[in-house]
């Protein structure tokens, strides 16, 4: 993974692709490896079953500066499991993601940190003395809002998800299906 | 590849071990030869092996197996198969199987591996094979229950076999060969249904051909740039005849020596580090490469932002992704090589049916035969007493050759020169180490080529540091009665190196340095059952070749005494330009004509 500085922003040098696996054992490793193999960049990576049993979608970020998109995916594709690749990009998708963070606050801080979340519609999952674990999910760029505001208080540890994302309803998106696929 | 398969004879449902549907299912796939050596945990699959039809080659290192499948496969265009345990077996396949993944080879490894239970707990000879090979085979799969070696099966050789080739590696835990399961061969339907992301394009886009054909026929200088696809697609008469209809040139590259003739007049040789001189230039200056199941490699190439820098580029390959790789194609193809020519040969006699006219090709034709007189491959050749050039054995080897000869080679100077001296004039008839470039390749290649073709010589050119690598597989070839015929180029350095090292490193030579007399090679082939032969002076090359050709109950190995000063030329130096290519000392004063 990449260590540049807001891997989470639309950055045009990042591009998402939404990929449809056979769910069998190793196909992850597979992805990974060949993204380490080719010196591809990977910013996010989210893995999951998928409405029908066989499959899995990978959602994953990568960094087009470090290859050609059309390289990367040409080279997925290779992958015997991969079954479908589409590139998403974020005006054709709806992206979602999740962050947790633990939050310093105080008594005397802890009802900002709340309100700052109601306002984000996020949730308070646990409260303790000096500090308070909120979660929001969201578009990426809502979580870095979010993310920003609450550094005043203080962020002592958070996770991200990763973004998952599907094609939106009413755009054409752009598909690269098993046509044309090879080797 | 494969065609009609056997029809399943056998019961479905019938219960048997994991073992016996292993080589059942091997044996269902036409499997006739396979090449292995048994340990713990592949023990189960070697009892049945005992009725079965298939022949089991015994190696001496399961490198030699690898290596021998892919000998097999290349001049067969068969799968070749290889059998070997788990763990330190499994880890000396690796080289054959990244060998057979680089220069797209159908093969299918069967490793055997620990029980399910134990896996993950570093059990006694386990090994993440699955994981250790992931990266160098087109597919692999570790098989977890017996009733899935069957699918498993089916499913390698279809992957290995079609689209663009390559390595499949199944993975067999003990238990797995032990365990009873219930009989069953999925069809051909179920097989691609499994598969539902892996449906290779062979037919070629038929608007890109069309396009294609434009191209071709308003070319003033085309070149036909032919790979080893073009073999892999089983091409060679397809592309002769466009090459003829339009009286195109054409180079073939490491990979596709043999896939058109090198003593037809259109036939430039190899092009690339240690190519011919005008087929260099000619890609140079050419206006249009139709590459054909070539992909760019650095050593055709030189430095990629000055090769063929005038050239448009027409790129046939089945595999997308080689597409844009290195060079941006104007009109890429995807599709079986022999698929796309064949309809692109249709497409041109359509476009000269309705009155297009091809481009006069008479003054491209003319400097490039200009190129071929001035620029022939030349050394410098030596008198009775004097040292022995490897190029002249080279000669002597390929004119005394029964007709078919199959040459294969290691990977050094001796390989470059067997490339360049040697006529390729039948496809299938030439075995290398391309993308690799794996010392050791040529002993078991050789040997599995032989078992491919009994009917032809087998001829493996070797070099004395690669020799020292494989040779032990010698004693396989001689108790299988395998004769094969070996020729060391013995020039008694790691000779490609010392090349380098002479050339760029100031003649400052590091560990390159083997040893003339140690070790005694005909002593050697004779204690591997060989007939072992000497030659130190030139004057002794042809009845040494001819007692060589003369034997055939038995390996030969003809230990050639050669020049190590001797220099592989025309060279590109790595990272070079094409433009600057190194001609031959007697030939550098007529650089210009290189224009
Ligand atoms: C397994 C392996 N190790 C190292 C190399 C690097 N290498 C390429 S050519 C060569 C020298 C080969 O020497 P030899 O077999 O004597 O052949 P020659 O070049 O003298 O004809 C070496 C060491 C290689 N290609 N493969």
């Amino acid at each position: 993974m990449s260590n540049k500085v807001n891997p989470y922003g639309s950055a045009p040098t990042h591009h998402m692709l939404s990929v449809l696996v056979q769910n069998r054992p190793g196909v992850l490793a597979r992805v990974a490896s060949l993204f380490a193999r080719r010196g591809y960049n990977i910013f996010s990576l989210a893995v999951a079953p998928t409405e029908q049993d066989d499959f899995s979608r990978i959602t994953i970020v990568v960094d087009v500066e470090s290859a050609p998109l059309e390289q990367i995916v040409k080279q997925l594709f290779k992958l015997i499991e991969v079954v479908r690749i589409s590139e998403l990009s974020p005006s054709q998708a709806v992206e979602r993601e999740l962050m947790v963070a633990t939050v310093r606050a105080s008594a005397k801080e802890r009802g900002d940190v709340v309100e700052l979340t109601n306002v984000f519609e996020g949730k308070i999952l646990s409260v303790g003395a000096d500090a308070v674990i909120v979660s929001l999910d969201g578009s990426p760029e809502k979580l870095d809002d979010f993310a920003e505001l609450l550094r005043q208080y203080g962020i002592i540890e958070s996770q991200r998800t990763g973004r998952v994302a599907l094609p939106k309803l009413d755009r054409v998106v752009k598909t690269s299906t098993s046509k044309g696929k090879a080797s | 590849m494969t065609s009609n398969r056997k029809s399943n004879n056998h019961k479905e449902g019938e219960k048997i071990t994991g073992a016996q549907a292993l080589i059942r299912g091997l044996e269902m796939e036409n499997v006739e030869v396979m090449f292995g050596l048994p340990g713990g945990c592949i023990l189960p699959a070697y009892d049945p092996l005992i009725e079965s039809s298939i022949r089991h080659i015994l190696v001496r290192h399961e490198q030699g197996a690898g290596h021998m499948a892919e000998g097999y496969a290349h001049v067969t265009g068969r799968p070749g198969v290889a059998m070997v345990t788990s763990g330190p077996a499994a880890t000396n396949m690796v080289t054959p199987l990244c060998d057979a993944y680089m220069d797209s080879i159908p093969m299918v490894a069967i490793t055997g591996q620990v029980g399910t239970s134990a896996i993950g707990t570093d059990a006694f000879q386990e090994c993440d094979t699955v994981g250790i090979t992931r990266s160098i085979t087109k597919h692999n799969d570790l098989v977890m229950s017996a009733e899935d070696l069957p699918m498993a099966i089916r499913q390698a050789f279809h992957i290995a076999t079609t689209g663009r080739p390559g390595p499949v590696l199944i993975d067999v835990p003990k238990d797995v060969l032990q365990n009873t399961m219930s009989w069953n061969w999925p069809s051909q339907d179920e097989v691609e249904d499994s598969l539902p992301g892996y449906k290779p394009n062979t037919k070629g886009h038929a608007r890109m051909i069309k396009e294609a054909a434009h191209l071709i026929l308003r070319a003033e200088k085309p070149i036909l740039y032919v790979g080893g696809g073009v073999l892999k697609a089983r091409a060679a008469s397809a592309l002769r005849e466009l090459a003829e209809m339009l009286q195109i040139p054409v180079v073939t590259t490491l990979m596709a020596r043999g896939a058109f003739p090198d003593n037809h007049p259109l036939c430039l040789g190899m092009p690339g580090m240690h190519g011919t001189a005008t087929a260099i230039t000619a890609m140079q200056k050419s206006d249009l490469l139709i590459a054909l199941g070539a992909r760019f490699d650095d050593r055709v190439t030189g430095r990629v932002n000055s090769f063929a820098p005038e050239a448009k580029i027409i790129h046939v390959d089945i595999d997308p992704a080689e597409q844009g790789k290195v060079r941006k194609p104007d009109v890429p193809i995807v599709g079986d090589c022999r698929l796309v020519i064949e309809a692109m040969i249709e497409a041109l006699r359509d476009l000269l049916q309705g009155g297009e006219k091809q481009a006069d090709l008479t003054t491209w034709r003319s400097r490039v035969s200009g190129w071929r007189e001035q620029f022939p491959l030349a050394y410098e050749p030596s008198e009775p007493g004097e040292a022995l050039k490897p190029q002249f054995c080279l000669e002597k080897l390929r004119d005394a050759a029964p007709e078919g000869t199959i040459l294969v080679s290691g990977v050094g100077q001796h390989q470059m020169w067997s490339s360049q001296y040697w006529n390729f004039n039948e496809p299938y008839t030439w075995v290398n180490s391309g993308g690799l470039g794996t010392m050791g390749f040529s002993i078991p290649a050789a040997i599995g080529a032989k078992v491919g073709r009994p009917d032809k010589t087998v001829w493996a050119i070797d070099g004395d540091g690669c020799f020292q690598m494989t040779a032990q597989e010698l004693v396989t070839a001689s108790l299988e009665r395998i004769p094969i015929k070996v020729g060391i180029l013995n020039n008694s350095y790691l000779g490609m190196v010392r090349q380098w090292q002479e050339m760029f490193y100031e003649e400052r030579y590091s560990e390159v340095y083997l040893s003339p007399d140690l070790p005694d090679f005909v002593k050697w082939a004779e204690a591997m059952g060989c007939v072992g032969i000497r030659v130190d002076d030139p004057s002794e090359v042809e009845s040494a070749i001819d007692r060589a050709n003369s034997i055939n109950d038995r390996p030969v190995v003809v230990d050639f005494r050669v020049d190590a000063r001797e220099k592989v030329f025309p060279m590109v130096a790595a990272g070079q330009s094409n433009d600057d290519v190194l001609l031959p000392p007697m030939q550098s004063s007529r650089r210009e004509f290189l224009r």
